[in-house]
This record gives structure tokens, sequence and C-alpha cells, in this order.
């Protein structure tokens, strides 16, 4: 399709300004723009169709399923928008006195309340702006706890299983630690002597995800905890795979510190560029005194906002994405209690139900029970056909579905990683299932055909590599 | 599978050519590049960073996925293949061509395997 600039038509405009009644100004030479500002002229009509033209090129959730494994793409409900739109969250300035922005405390007080019962943990801070910010600030808790008991130039490394994803070791990085990388056991869980091995005096954490990334929920997880905290270590719990469990087992139980959650996957608030995230990180009582300021208190005169006594500093300007939070909010208190725990198990009924009935057409990673989310592995149609997971996927999007995650976890081959999510009906479930059952059909049938796929979408195969070996990232313009 | 027969292996499939007693070249497999696929990026250690036997030494990354590099033996770095650098896709073209650093001053190894044993790895993870 066309660019704005390439629609461009000397004389359209969407602006009729009236003449000017001055009869002209001066400027200074060197002030005065040598030629005219490079802008498309376009009338509103053209403006208009352009944008929803690209609107539909794309698949969102919105349009169509959305099976991104880790991800957690379930719908947005629409009232979360509307109630992000009143005027008393919009109208809003982060520095006008506490004693006229009330609401909007008592907002962030109830969504800390109610996340901290979730996950069960003291305390939780809205500043990190996204998932991988919140286990940044999560891991400078840890830090500032074991610099404060003396310990911090002693507990230099943090242990991730090979599991993980990649922000795991990449925030632990950043904070200055040394990974120390654990392999799974054949259950697709925490290998218990690995773990033994890895911990001691240099321990500062372990991060982990639980139900972790081939969607299998440990069931050694206390005993995980307790080696990793008799080491004098923190157990920071990865918040991406909460969607599984809210309502039905917490981190805190489970004998974790730290969490992070991200409020865009569990707590149905839009992922991406239309968010934006939220990453709330959130901690048990002996490490709230670090957490970034500003922590809202609810005094006798209504709500506060107070810098914990060790405060690690701000991690982001104010109260992070406020409007997001609003729409979490809303999120929980519309399906409240019973329902949080009924989405829950719903995403596990979906995950399973998915699985089961693509087994017999597809090999399985992991034979049990999974939680939200699975992965199959086409390590044997690589070698039998020479079609890998990227051609499944790219064929699955002629079926009108977003493709599942590829590649992912590291640990399985050729991976495809799906997570249904609650919010799709057993109709679209069957819908999807039929769609991978047809891939493999014509998987068998004809391989090569497979490997043109997509065939029915705007673009088709994008070359990949290039875009990311020379990547061309502004707008190239053919002549002006 | 190319594997040539005068380097050593070892199982996280890097490759190693003895070039002094105490000073080694080392690479990525055959094996591993095809499974990473097309190498987009290579993000390579400085000379004079030291290198730990069994742990990540640097990293690269390719369409699917970014991967650690895990050093084989432990010492010093003494040289990268800088021509990588703007041309990663030299590995996939020739991974036994395209070295990609030098660590000297050895004092310690992973264990380290022959051709015919790194076959046999490579027959049993298929």
């Amino acid at each position: 399709m066309k660019l704005l600039f390439e629609r461009s038509r000397e004389g359209h405009s969407a602006q009729h300004l009236p003449q000017t009644q001055l009869s002209g100004y001066s400027l200074p030479e060197q002030l005065r723009r040598c030629r005219e500002l490079r802008l498309p002229a376009l009338a509103e009509t053209e403006i208009s169709r352009h944008y929803t033209e690209l609107s539909q090129q794309v698949h969102g959730v919105n349009s169509g399923f959305y099976p991104l494994g880790s991800c957690t793409m379930k719908y947005n409900p629409k009232i979360d928008e509307q109630i992000a739109s009143l005027p008393g969250f919009t109208g809003i300035h982060p520095l006008q006195p506490v004693s006229t922005a009330q609401g909007c405390l008592e907002v962030l007080d109830r969504a800390g309340q109610a996340l901290c019962e979730i996950t069960g943990m003291d305390a939780m801070s809205f500043q990190p702006a996204a998932g991988a910010h919140g286990e940044f600030t999560g891991l400078l808790l840890i830090k500032a706890y074991h610099q404060a008991r003396g310990e911090g130039e002693q507990r230099t490394k943090v242990i991730v299983p090979d599991s993980a994803h990649g922000t795991n070791p990449a925030t632990a990085t950043m904070c200055g630690y040394t990974i120390v990388n654990i392999a799974s056991n054949a259950a697709g869980g925490v290998d218990l002597d690995a773990l033994r091995r890895a911990v001691g005096a240099d321990t500062a954490a372990l991060m982990l995800t639980n139900p972790n990334t081939v969607g299998i929920f440990d069931p050694n997880i206390l005993e995980i905890t307790r080696i990793v905290h008799e080491a004098g270590g923190q157990c920071y719990y990865d918040g991406a795979n909460m969607n599984a469990i809210m309502g039905l087992a917490r981190p805190g139980d489970m004998g974790f510190d730290v969490v992070h959650l991200n409020i865009h996957k569990t707590f149905a608030t839009p992922h991406g560029g239309g968010g934006p995230g939220s990453g709330p990180c959130g901690c048990k009582a002996h490490l709230a005194p670090f957490l970034p300021a500003d922590q809202v208190t609810e005094a006798a005169d209504g709500y506060r906002l107070e810098r914990p006594a060790q405060s690690i500093g701000r991690v982001k300007a104010f109260f992070g994405n406020f409007l997001v939070v609003v729409k979490a909010l809303t999120y929980i208190i519309s399906l409240g209690a019973e329902g949080i725990v009924e989405a829950a198990e719903t995403a596990v009924l979906n995950a399973n139900y998915m699985k089961k009935r693509l087994s017999p057409y597809y090999h399985m990673a992991y034979d049990d029970f999974c939680m939200h989310e699975f992965v199959l592995s086409l390590a044997g149609e690589k070698s039998r056909f020479d079609v890998s997971a990227l051609d499944v996927a790219k064929a699955l999007m002629d079926h009108g579905m977003h493709p599942p995650t590829m590649y992912f976890p590291l640990i399985v081959p050729e991976a495809l990683m799906i997570e249904p999510t609650e919010t799709e009906s057993k109709d679209t479930l069957d819908e999807a299932i039929e769609a991978f059952i047809a891939v493999q059909r014509q998987l068998q049938a004809d391989a090569a055909s497979l490997r043109q796929a997509p065939q029915a979408t705007p673009v088709r195969r994008l070359d990949e590599t290039q875009a990311a070996r020379r990547p061309v990232l502004t707008y190239q313009e053919k002549e002006l | 599978m190319n594997v040539p027969r005068e380097l050593k292996y070892v199982k996280t499939h890097e490759w190693l050519n003895y070039l002094q007693a105490d000073k080694v070249r080392i690479g990525i497999s055959d094996y591993a590049q095809e499974a990473l696929g097309d190498i987009v990026f290579i993000n390579l250690p400085a000379v004079g960073d030291p290198a730990t036997a069994g742990e990540p030494l640097f990293d690269l990354e390719s369409v699917k996925a970014v991967e650690d590099i895990i050093s084989p033996v432990t010492g010093e770095v003494t040289a990268i293949n800088e021509k990588l650098l703007d041309h990663p896709e030299l590995i996939n073209a020739d991974p036994y061509e395209a070295w990609l650093v030098e660590i000297g001053e050895i004092s310690g190894s992973e264990e380290l395997l022959s051709a015919a044993e790194y076959e046999a790895l490579l027959a049993e993870e298929e």
C-alpha cells in the first residue's frame, strides 16, 4: 500500500484556515525556512482511509485467534477503556496536590491491595513501565537488601534455569550480577541436584517462572525456594505465566520474596505499542523498605505519598503508566474473586483441550498435563520433510490466525508454543485445531507448498535475515 | 553434517583448533550454525577479556534466538575475528573458516571430543 507521502497531492488539505488579517511579517533572514516544510498534503478522507487500510493489514486480538505462547493475548474488555477514559483519570496532573487527586491514589491503593492478595505479597509498586522493567526493579530490591545486610559484595550470582525468558539473564546482567545457568530435568522442571550444586554464599537470587515456559507447574517449588533461602539467597518470581494460577496459587505462599506482573498479559490491558505496558513489582515485607518512591499509604485524612525508608529511588517518573492500572483494576473488579479463579481455570482447560486434540497430529515436547500453554516440536517433520516450525507458523497464517510463538523455549528444538487463553470459545479453539490438522496434512502431502506459505496475507515471506542484518529504519524519500 | 577430522569439539557445539599447546582458535560447528539459522549479529568479547571453561564468553544472534557461546577453555582472549562484526553471515557460509576468537594462556578446558566422538553425540541428539 502507498504511504502518506506517496499519496500527497499539491493543494489537498484537511485544514481550511481563514485568510490572515496581517499584512505581512518580518523575520531575520537566518530564521526563515529556505524550503517548504516536508509534510504530505492530504484531505481528511484520504488520511482516514489510509489509517483504516493500515489497520486492516494487521492481525490483533480484535480480528481473530492469537495463540502467541508466553504472551497471554487475551481479549481486552471495552469497559476497561471506558473507565480509563473518564475525565477524572485523564485530566489529572502528577504534580497537583494529593488532596485533589484522592480518587487516583485510591485506584493505586486498591489495585495494589488486589495484586498483593493475588500474589501473596505485602507491598506493590506500580512504577515499572513493563515486565522487564518490573524484573529490573525487583532485582534492585534484592540487591539493596543484600547490601543493607552487609552481604552485597559477597552475593554476586543469580541462578536462572535454561527454560527462562531471555529477560531474566538480561535483567540480572543489568544489575551487575553473574548468571549461573542450570539445566532442566526430563519433566521440564528445575533439576534439584543442579540447583543444590549451584547455590552457595555467593547466591544473590534465583529467578524462576512457575508455571515455566514449557507450561509445567514445578511440583518441587517449595523445596526449590527452601534450597535458595537456606543458602541466603532471595527468590524472584517472574509473573509472565501468572494467568495460569491467579486466584488458585500464590507466589508468596510458594516461598517467593519478589514478583513482577505483566498487567498487559494477566490483567487484560493492551499489549505493545497500543499499550503501554505496566509491570508492577511486589515484594514481601522485608523488602518493602527498599521499594521505589513514592508509595501510596492510607492515613486518617486520606491517601498520601511516602518515600520508603531505604528506597532505591524512582525507576520511572511519578507513578508508572497510571491509566493501565485503571484498566487492570476495572478488569479485576469486573471479574471479582470468583471470576479471577474461573479465568485461570479456563485458560488451563483451553490449553489442555487443544493439546489433547492435537496430540495425534503433532509431537508434544512434554506428555503430562500442561498449565495455560503447551509446546510442540517439529524436529521430526524437520528431518523427514525439511519443513520447519517457521514454515508451519507461516502456513497457519493462511487460516486466519496469528501464529504461535516460534523457537521458544530454547530447550525444545523446532518449538511452537501455543497459549489459547481463557477468552476464546470452544468454537474458536475447534477452528484453530482444524487449521493445525489441515497444515499437518498439507505438510505430509506437499511439503514444498508449505515452504511457500503464507499465500493469503498482505505480504508474503519477508526477508527476515536481511531485515535484521541490513535494516532500513527510516522512510526512504524517492524524490523531493 | 561437516565435521573436520583435525579439530576438537565440545558438547556445546564449539570447535577448537590448537595453534600451540596453550593457544586455541574457537568457532561453532556446522551443526550449530545449521540449528541457529541465519546469524544476524555477533557480540564478540574484547582482547584481554578472561575466559572460563564452561561459562558464557559472548553471544550471537540468529533470526531464531540469541545464543551464548560457552568458552571451552580457561585463559585470556588474545584475538577476535573482527571481520564477523560486519559480516556475521560468514559463519553460516563456512563455520570452520569463520573462527570467532583466539584464547591463549590456557590453564584448563572442558571435556574435549574427537571428530568421531562429536559425530556420535550429534547422532544421539538426532
